[in-house]
């Protein structure tokens, strides 16, 4: 038996994190109306529902705002406004000019960019460091990338011409509220569209928001129209007559049913739907990096990220020191204030959430899994879930195999190059994949062989509108961002 | 030697058993089961094998053997190998041409249709190892990555080839989908399953590894739900008009979400009958990411 070498890396300290002083940032820097109404045709409208529910901030739970509930009569005027403004205005305006209002909206969320962070920590809880340094800036990136689309279509399919496909109905998540929202409204707009955009139920506000830009840069009525709701409001936009093209983010539950009710018409679909991305580590993998890659790809946004890393496999001979420092960083990541900005893992997003990721921690105890918490203080308000691993999973585990939307990780190990490979592609999903090693040929082996849209080599949630992101299988289809992110909103012709 | 004849004084012809193409096989279906197919002047032309759902999931599984070592040969291979389903397919053009019109064509319908199918092979053979450069991309992320993103076949594609144009509907539906590195099931039309099969000869001796393009030979109506509703395959695909079955297709496939490819309008005898864009429809799009060590020569310039 081989003599068990003992590694050379040492434990790195992290011991003085836990003294920081807090550092919230103020709430007063952005103006939170008490009730928000539709966007309809350039204008807030009150909905003809004449209900209205409240949204409140998962880290506190007090309620910031009353938000409008579209209903189909809503949601009827919101597609007529949008056919109107897509027949009269959008698809006639010179392709040129149809730019300069998305690089408005683009240049407007920049300037805004304090008062969206800070909405949109508030509203959905996630740390206000990485709404501020990722959720808007990449939201304004998506509008200012697309809009230069908007006159060069022409060169983005050899051989063809493209025409806009008319009126898109655009349903997103709470996860990444504002940057979904540009993901849907960019492509399509730059594409000739007009857009009827429904935010998630919990997460409406910068959507909102975003809607005062668009009256703001004078972008012509019903262009894009934001109408607030929830899951009978999306269906209202899914089963409506006059839409031709449903763009959807969400649960691979829903995109089915999505599926299923277009099916008799002649609705084009994208859908980005779950996902249970496999992170994997090499032992000659640079192992620091490696686990904070880990780190990221399944604490980001308190891994209510639809290709987070939530199934790790370790190879056998590094397993122990990688779930040993795994463990000690997990013991310095900072579980608390969304708006402090010391903080690194926020409020999960609602209550109903909450119930899901620890339904899945007790299915995995259940299931015989080694459950490791970290131990750190948590507010005694709001709700929050300490950031947890699993050890001792089998690869038909339910944590293994579903997708909990929460902080938590499933751990397991692999000896060869083709087990792993197995392993990883044995799930529904193909959403996206983490490769950990220091050897690019043995690198370019997984990266073509793992069946998933996204493949991040010795990193990991790593996001650019430049970059199309998608799925394969049961994650959907269609992509979003870059060159084939027009596809999604174009007819060749 | 005494010959034999028979009463007519003319010697005995041998006819051909129609079997089905499953992992490089002709077997008859499991079933038992058959059909016969006529023409127009009710002739009968062959007593054919009525496929049925198990036939078709061996089929898949077949497939999905095959979509592993087919998607990751050479592209270049792969070209050789459509090329030379062309060549096999020009060797043995008098047969096709006489089963044509057995099946109601005319000489020269019958003949254009060969031709046209050949030249449609050569055409994609060509795509084999270009398409990808067309439709890839290095993507200027903002952050300091090697970024780029890459068509990848889609997997496993069952597709009920068009009614009419049954040579050349069937080719036009196969050769893309093996052109971008797919396998697939494809059923032949049902009135004129005659050249289906006898294609399947024709990719038996191409060096099409088995498994790559099974050909199954059966009714629409009974296997359609199947090729839908299959948790192993990746993409329908349906080339007839009939809104019930679109209807159908499009809510199985949501099962595991499989990408559904209508093409009930394409003029398959057209330019428009072929393009890249056939090859795009069943791929997906991968984007990888690759960090740039920044560290030893952060500072150096040009």
């Amino acid at each position: 038996m081989a003599k068990l070498v003992k590694n050379n890396t040492i434990k790195l300290k992290f011991d003085s994190v836990k003294n920081f002083a807090p550092a919230p940032e103020s709430k007063k820097a952005a103006k939170i109306d008490p009730q928000y109404d539709l966007f309809i045709n350039g204008k807030f409208e009150r909905p003809m529902s004449k209900k209205y529910f409240s949204t409140i901030n998962p880290a506190t739970e007090e309620k910031l705002s009353m938000i409008a509930e579209a209903n189909t009569a809503d949601v009827n005027k919101a597609v007529k406004a949008a056919r109107t403004a897509y027949d009269k205005t959008w698809k006639k305006m010179p392709t040129a000019e149809r730019a300069k209002y998305i690089y408005r909206i683009a240049r407007m969320i920049q300037e805004r960019a304090r008062e969206f962070a800070i909405i949109e920590t508030l509203d959905g809880g996630k740390p206000i460091r990485e709404s501020r340094d990722f959720d808007v800036p990449t939201a304004a990136n998506h509008f200012f990338y697309y809009a230069g689309w908007a006159d060069k279509l022409e060169y983005a399919f050899p051989n063809r011409k493209t025409t806009p496909l008319g009126v898109a109905g655009q349903i997103i998540p709470w996860n990444f509220p504002l940057l979904m929202a540009a993901w849907k409204i960019a492509p399509a707009l730059a594409c000739g569209n007009t857009v009827v955009l429904k935010p998630a139920e919990n997460t409406s506000l910068t959507a909102l928001k975003l809607a005062e830009i668009i009256q703001e840069a004078d972008v012509p009525p019903g262009v894009v129209n934001i109408i607030t709701g929830a899951g009978v409001t999306g269906a209202a936009i899914v089963n409506h007559a006059d839409i031709n093209k449903i763009a959807f983010t969400g649960s691979t539950d829903v995109g089915k049913i999505i599926q299923r009710a277009i099916a008799g018409t002649n609705k084009k679909a994208t859908l980005e739907l779950g996902g249970k991305a496999a992170n994997i580590i090499f032992e000659d993998a640079p192992l620091d990096q490696a686990v904070e890659g880990v780190i990221n790809g399944i604490f980001f946004n308190q891994g209510h990220v639809c290709c987070a890393g939530s199934r790790l496999y370790v190879q056998e001979s590094v397993f122990n020191e990688v779930v040993r420092k795994l463990k000690d960083r997990l013991e310095t990541l900072i579980v608390g204030d969304p708006m402090d900005k010391n903080t690194d893992i926020g409020a999960i997003n609602s209550k109903a959430q909450l119930d899901i990721i620890n339904k899945y921690i007790k299915i995995g105890l259940q299931e015989g899994a080694e459950m490791y918490q970290s131990s750190c203080a948590m507010p005694k308000k709001g709700f929050y879930c300490r950031p947890t691993l699993f050890t001792n999973v089998a690869q038909s585990n339910r944590i293994a195999q579903e997708e909990i939307f929460g902080p938590v990780l499933a751990i397991q190990s692999f000896r060869t190059d083709d087990e792993v490979i197995e392993k990883a592609n044995n799930t529904a999903y193909g959403l996206s994949a983490g490769v950990w090693s220091d050897k690019g040929s043995k690198i370019f082996n997984l990266t073509s062989k793992l069946r998933a849209g996204v493949i991040w080599a010795n990193t990991f949630n790593k996001f650019d509108p430049t970059s199309p992101f998608g799925g394969y299988k049961e994650s959907g289809y269609g992509r979003e961002g870059g060159l084939h992110g027009l596809s999604a909103y174009i007819n060749l012709v | 030697m005494t010959t034999v004849t028979n009463k007519n004084n003319k010697r005995l012809e041998i006819l051909k058993t129609y079997k089905i193409y499953i992992d490089g096989q002709f077997v008859r279906t499991e079933s038992g089961r058959y059909y016969i197919a006529t023409n127009s002047k009710k002739e009968n032309l062959a007593n054919v094998c009525l496929g049925s759902r198990k036939d078709f999931r061996d089929a898949v599984v077949a497939a999905r053997n095959a979509f592993g070592s087919w998607s990751t040969r050479a592209a270049f291979n792969r070209a050789q190998i459509l090329y030379r389903i062309a060549e096999m397919l020009e060797g043995r053009k008098a047969q096709f041409i006489d089963e044509l019109i057995k099946q109601d064509s005319t000489k020269t319908q019958a003949e254009k249709e060969v031709n046209l199918c050949i030249d449609r092979l050569i055409y994609y053979s060509g795509w084999c190892d270009k398409f990808q450069q067309l439709f890839s991309s290095v993507n200027p992320v903002a952050s300091p990555h090697f970024n780029f993103s890459v068509p990848e076949p889609m997997g496993v594609i069952a597709a009920i080839a068009p009614q009419n144009n049954s040579l050349l509907g069937l080719v036009s539906v196969i050769a893309p989908i093996i052109a971008g590195g797919n396998s697939c099931i494809v059923l032949a039309s049902a009135t004129m399953p005659l050249c289906a099969v006898t294609f399947a000869e024709v990719l038996n001796s191409s060096d099409l590894p088995g498994g790559v393009v099974n050909i199954l030979t059966g009714k629409v109506a009974e296997l359609v739900s199947y090729f839908s509703d299959h948790m192993d395959v990746n993409a329908t695909v349906y080339c007839e008009a009939d809104f019930a079955t679109q209807k159908m297709i499009k809510e199985k496939s949501a099962l595991n979400i499989k990408r559904v490819l209508l093409y009930n309008k394409i003029k398959w005898t057209d330019a428009s009958g072929q393009s890249p864009y056939f090859i795009m429809d069943l791929q997906e799009i991968k984007t990888t990411w690759h960090p740039i060590e920044n560290i030893g020569g952060a500072k150096a310039g040009y």
